[in-house]
């Protein structure tokens, strides 16, 4: 299925969810020079469970613009780093920051902020006033991403 | 040398420098390259033969149209514009054109459903409906070959700047701008689709995932769903923007209508 389509086939199964508040539903959280070092939520996330995010397209849509070590080689993008590697070459904290909002440590990035509400044009309606994963869902997959040492 | 021959040669040679004035600003910073070079050789092998172009079967279907009376009273296109070889030939490759009675551009499907209200009495074609996809395809198909010529109109200058900055427009959830993908990236991977450089010059295209012929708007309206935007309507003002943007971008090039897509 082509990109765009992969997200409108998700489009139309989520509507429901937490309505936008007055405020905002996002937690806060520190940043200290270029990572985050405590968890959203408090807790570390599931690494199994982080995985099988990464790997589904439509849910976190890492896969559109990274290649790694996952099945699909030829569906991967080509447009940001391999994710292969990617938990020797930075820590926990790093991992967490570049996932929550990349564009702190490259202004210029693609990659989109995934714990960010505004800002944003146009929003199609399932996802006004929300993140694209949830402080959960990032836990799991930096807790994952910790785990791809080579 | 004599003076008229002179004069001449000066006012041709201004004239010159402004069309490429005009157009050089348009110009992406890299070599224009067709959708058509980003498919596979099978998808070319589709678009480059008639017999198997499955697009031919919409332009075939555009011609009865251009030859049928419309409604009780209307003439048929053919009526006023009699053989479109030669009265569409060129036409397509310069749209979207500027309408003095809206003042505002309108594309080659505009022009179509205001010669149905204004010469035929006719309601307007649905966007994405057969007819409206064959008689554009037809029209379009006049110009196959032919390169685009923006027109120099400076009524359209505000619109093409509209145009431009939707271009650049961070968009969606996702927050991307199409130049993000297609000036600055084409070429790469995204996901499994190569991302080509957004040239206009095919449409109506058949594209197979679509299993169908569709319409610029419709391509452009896909993209925005792709980075979670809500899209602009079909028939936005915003649509025919992006399109005379892109027109202007891929001056030069020529017109593939009908071509095909993955
Ligand atoms: C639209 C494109 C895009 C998407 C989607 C995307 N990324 Fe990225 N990512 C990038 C780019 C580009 C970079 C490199 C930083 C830069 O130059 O902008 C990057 C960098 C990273 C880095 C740092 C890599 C390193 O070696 O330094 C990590 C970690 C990362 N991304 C994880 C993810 C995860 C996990 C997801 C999904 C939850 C994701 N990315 C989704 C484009 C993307
Ligand atoms: C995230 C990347 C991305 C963004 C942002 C994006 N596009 Fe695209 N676009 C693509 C890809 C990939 C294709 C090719 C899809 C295919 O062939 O299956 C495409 C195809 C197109 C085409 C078809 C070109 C042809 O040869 O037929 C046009 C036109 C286009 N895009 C215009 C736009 C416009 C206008 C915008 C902004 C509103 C935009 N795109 C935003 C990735 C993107």
């Amino acid at each position: 299925m082509k990109w765009e389509g992969v997200l409108l086939a998700f489009a139309t199964t989520v509507v429901a969810g937490a309505p936008a508040g007055a405020q905002s539903p996002l937690l806060d959280y520190q940043v200290n020079g270029d990572s985050i070092e405590r968890p959203l939520i408090g807790q570390p996330g599931d690494a199994a469970r982080g995985e099988v995010l990464i790997a589904d397209r439509r849910r976190s849509l890492c896969l559109l613009c990274h290649a790694g070590p996952f099945p699909d080689p030829h569906a991967q993008g080509t447009l940001a780093p391999n994710l292969g590697g990617v938990g020797a070459r930075l820590s926990e904290g790093q991992l967490r920051l570049r996932v929550v909002d990349m564009r702190r440590v490259v202004p210029s990035s693609i990659m989109p902020s995934y714990y960010r509400i505004d800002g944003l044009e146009r929003v199609a309606e399932p996802w006004q006033g929300k993140p694209v994963l949830t402080a959960e869902e990032i836990e799991d997959v930096v807790a994952f991403l910790v785990t791809l040492k080579e | 040398m004599r003076l008229w021959l002179r004069c001449c040669l000066v006012v041709y040679c201004l004239q010159l420098a402004a069309v490429v004035m005009a157009t050089a600003e348009e110009m992406p910073p890299f070599k224009k390259r067709s959708g058509l070079e980003f498919v596979s050789p099978e998808t070319r092998r589709l678009q480059e033969d008639d017999t198997s172009n499955p697009g031919m079967l919409w332009v075939l279907e555009g011609e009865r149209l251009w030859r049928e009376a419309v409604g009780p009273t209307g003439p048929a296109c053919a009526g006023c514009h009699g053989e479109a070889a030669a009265s569409m030939r060129g036409v397509a490759a310069r749209y979207p054109l500027f309408d003095p009675a809206s003042g505002r551009p309108f594309d080659l499907q505009g022009r179509i459903n205001l010669c149905r209200s204004e010469h035929q009495g006719a309601p307007p074609l649905a966007f994405e409906s057969q007819e409206l996809l064959a008689l554009t395809a037809f029209v379009a198909h006049q110009s196959r070959d032919l390169p685009v010529t923006a027109p120099n109109d400076e009524r359209l200058s505000p619109f093409i700047e509209n145009g431009r900055r939707l271009y650049r427009q961070h968009l969606g959830q996702v927050d991307l701008a199409c130049a993000d993908c297609h000036d600055e990236r084409w070429g790469e991977r995204l996901s499994g689709s190569l991302i080509p450089q957004a040239h206009p010059t095919g449409y109506p295209l058949y594209r197979l995932e679509w299993q169908t012929m569709g319409s610029l708007q419709r391509r452009i309206r896909n993209c925005m769903i792709g980075v979670r935007a809500e899209p602009f309507d079909f028939g936005a003002p915003e649509l025919v923007e992006l399109e005379l943007f892109l027109m202007q971008r891929a001056a030069g090039m020529p017109i593939e209508t009908p071509a095909v897509r993955p």
